[in-house]
């Protein structure tokens, strides 16, 4: 293994471990023996997983391996794919996110997601933000929601680029520039978990640079899940990472080891490129 | 020589053109060596047909027009035309019927002073089918020798059939355009017709309509002519009542068949609302003069109004809106449907429920769609005429009581234009200047309503 521990991508995920340190409390969400079937088919096969807020939890894998369908069972938004189906627990803050008595809507106030294509919903840049707080009652005046969709995209790096035009609509931005906005239409309803379904596959280098800064400083606040197809993004946004192989969990653990260190072969084989 | 044989002879000379034709091209072929020659023989073949069909068919039909005319004209130029009554009937009648004789088509003459016109009519009706064969011929002749001539291997027949093909097509995609202009020309001619008998100003603020069949004539009293009332009544009717009815109900049913129904129910249910689009607007006009309007006399009468006209403005309205509902439902469909489900999934996901998803992301991103199909609606609605005939009033009203009796541009177009009066009387222009502004206004809701869609389509590319 000892090409694979002075690779590039060894160094970045290197540099990622000097944040490793952090005292982990509980996880923010577990998740215990999910199966997740789409009509007979079985798609994800008895996943374990632990999502902490302190770390940027990463998956990656080849295409078709689940990852996304896994992403979407911890929000529940399987639920809107009439043949989906999950079995096992998922838990956050130690509750069962499937158990009978939870508000589908409540828990995906809590957990967000950010989709692979930017969609900003066709309203100003302001009413997309609001968006959120409205439904869920967050502001009871105008100048409440003012300042959360200040804060939201504050925290999102939009919003010197956007304060003299928040009348504009959310559709005329850049593709970063509205994928920011769906990451700063997410954080206005004060999640404890953002999912992000390869949120920079649409969009250049730089756009994609502004992303991964802006992860870097969520993380800590918010518990962050990012699926990505780019083994570079992985190493340096996250400090976990799941590898996903035909709906099974192959390896999870610290970033740096699965990126020197794999002690699967095909996870070596995946992240060196070897993999068909 | 009756007219089909004519075509008969025409297509049999094309199609002999058409087999030279494409024997010489197969000799040059050979000639060639079984070189390629600049055009299949088929091209050559084609080209040479159409030059003979073409000009020999435009020839016969202009021929139709004038033969009759000259056979007449040499009927009445023979001595026996002397004796016939100057004008009139009876004048039509005998030279039809001498005609009927000449052609065969009746054995025998009813009028015996028919019969001396017989002779001429025979005379005149072979001499000028001769020609008209002659001509004929001489002009296939003529257009495939000039085809003919032409022929070369390094000739390009194939882009002349081309162009021909070209003008077929495009002849056919005007036919539509010319006849829609022809319909706007024959409205705009008459109702300038009527705006000379009546000023426009006092038709179209005009608030008394009664206007006279058997005295108004060609110089009417332009203060009968007052259209006001009828706007108001297929406003009132086919805008206010009808989509009060509509589009809640189009949208919301539009709402449960895109987001709610279950695949099984929305196969059967969607077809079944679409049935609704097809029901002759005669049949709904029956239920609304038979059925719904005495109903609401009734329930009128039981809530202590007194003499509830059994015509009112709330029936037709209320059938109208229910024809109408397909309309907005299916267009509402249509666009919600086409609101991508990135959108939807994103509402959902930042915890909107799908109420709040339909209410607040799916029909504002579709409202675009959502009006035009309404305007869309509206127009079939102030255009229909079966429901109004039948179950709305002759009286014009301007009244905002749905109870009362009212009266439609449409139902004043068809009562003046089947009465009694003459076809220049001022009442029976009054309809198409009625259809005049019908037309305009529908033809304005039509076109603001697809530049709509048009945008709207675009800004989900
Ligand atoms: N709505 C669906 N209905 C049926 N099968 C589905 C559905 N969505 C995904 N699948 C199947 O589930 C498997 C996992 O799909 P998923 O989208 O989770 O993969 P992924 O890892 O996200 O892939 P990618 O990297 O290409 O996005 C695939 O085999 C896919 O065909
Ligand atoms: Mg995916």
């Amino acid at each position: 293994m000892a090409d694979i521990a002075d690779s590039p991508l060894a160094n970045q995920a290197n540099k990622s471990l000097e944040h490793e340190n952090i005292e982990t409390g509980e996880p923010k969400m577990r998740a215990r023996d999910v199966d997740v079937y789409y009509g007979q088919k079985k798609a994800i096969d008895s996943v374990d997983i632990d999502v902490y807020t302190e770390f940027v939890t990463a998956f990656i894998g080849p295409s078709g391996c689940g990852k996304s369908t896994f992403l979407r069972a911890l929000n529940r938004m399987n639920d809107t794919i009439p043949s989906a189906r999950v079995t096992g627990t998922i838990e956050l803050d130690g509750e069962d996110i499937y158990a009978s008595g939870m508000d589908v809507v409540q828990l995906r106030a809590r957990v967000g997601m950010v989709f692979q294509k930017p969609n900003p919903f066709p309203k100003s840049i302001y009413d997309n933000i609001a968006y959120g707080p409205k439904i869920h009652g967050l502001a009871d005046a105008k100048p409440d929601l003012d300042n959360i969709v200040e804060k939201s995209l504050r925290r999102a790096g939009l919003w010197e680029e956007v304060k003299d035009r928040l009348t504009d609509s959310g559709t005329a931005l850049s593709g970063g520039q509205q994928q920011r906005l769906c990451i700063a239409r997410a954080i206005a309803v004060d999640p404890e978990v953002i999912l992000m379904d390869e949120p920079c596959s649409a969009l250049d280098p730089i756009a994609t640079a502004k992303i991964e800064e802006l992860i870097d400083e969520l993380r800590g606040r918010y518990g962050i899940v990012i699926v990505t197809h780019s083994m570079q993004q992985a190493a340096r946004v996250s400090q976990r990472t799941a590898f996903f192989h035909l709906g099974n969990l192959v390896e999870y653990g610290h970033t740096s080891d699965i990126f020197t260190n794999p002690t699967e072969q095909r996870t070596q084989d995946y992240i060196t490129g070897r993999y068909g | 020589m009756s007219a089909s044989t004519l075509i008969l002879l025409v297509l049999g000379l094309g199609l002999a053109g058409w087999l030279v034709a494409r024997s010489r091209a197969a000799m040059f072929r050979r000639a060639h060596g079984g070189k390629r020659i600049a055009s299949l023989p088929n091209y050559h073949a084609w080209y040479a047909a159409l030059w003979i069909v073409v000009p020999t068919l435009l020839f016969a039909l202009i021929w139709a027009q004038i033969a009759d005319n000259l056979v007449i004209q040499h009927v009445l130029a023979s001595p026996a035309a002397a004796d016939l009554p100057a004008f009139g009937m009876q004048r039509e009648t005998m030279l039809a019927e001498a005609r009927a004789v000449a052609t065969g088509a009746a054995p025998g003459v009813f009028n015996p002073e028919a019969a001396a016109l017989v002779e001429p009519f025979d005379e005149a009706l072979t001499r000028y089918n001769i020609i008209g064969l002659v001509v004929t011929i001489l002009i296939a002749l003529a257009g495939g020798a000039w085809a003919f001539l032409r022929l070369k291997p390094d000739f390009r027949a194939h882009t002349r059939v081309e162009r021909a093909v070209l003008g077929v097509l495009l002849i056919a995609s005007l036919v539509a355009i010319l006849t829609t202009l022809g319909i706007v020309a024959s409205l705009v001619f008459e109702t300038v017709r009527f705006f000379g008998m009546v000023n426009p100003i006092d038709f179209l603020t005009g608030v008394n309509w009664s206007p006279n069949p058997m005295t108004d004539g060609s110089n009417p009293d332009p203060e009968r002519y007052g259209a006001v009332p009828l706007f108001w009544g297929t406003f009132f009717i086919g805008v206010v009542i009808a989509m009060i009815v509509a589009i809640p109900l189009g949208m919301m049913s539009a709402i449960y068949l895109n987001q709610y129904a279950a695949p099984r129910v929305r196969t059967w249910l969607k077809p079944a609302l679409e049935v609704l689009a097809g029901v002759p607007t005669v049949v709904y006009g029956y239920f609304a003069a038979l059925t719904i309007a005495p109903a609401i006399r009734d329930i009128a009468m039981s809530l202590g109004v007194q003499n509830p006209s059994s015509e009112s403005a709330l029936a037709a309205g209320l059938v109208m809106g229910v024809m109408i509902i397909p309309f907005v439902s299916s267009m509402a469909d249509d666009s919600i449907a086409a609101v991508p489900q990135a959108m939807k999934d994103g509402s959902l996901a930042m915890g909107a429920t799908q109420n709040e998803t339909i209410k607040r992301v799916l029909v504002p991103a579709a409202l675009p769609g959502i009006v035009a199909g309404i305007m869309l609606a509206i127009s079939r609605a102030i255009g229909e005429t079966m429901i109004v005939v039948m179950a709305a009033s002759a009286t014009a009203r301007l009244s905002a009581n749905p109870l009362e009796a009212m009266t439609t541009v449409t139902y004043q177009i068809v009562a003046n234009l089947t009465g009694e009066a003459s076809l220049d009387s001022a009442s029976t222009l009054a309809a198409f200047a009625l259809g005049f502004v019908l037309f305009l206004v529908t033809l304005v809701l039509n076109i603001i309503a697809l530049r709509i869609v048009k945008r709207f389509r675009e800004a989900y590319e």
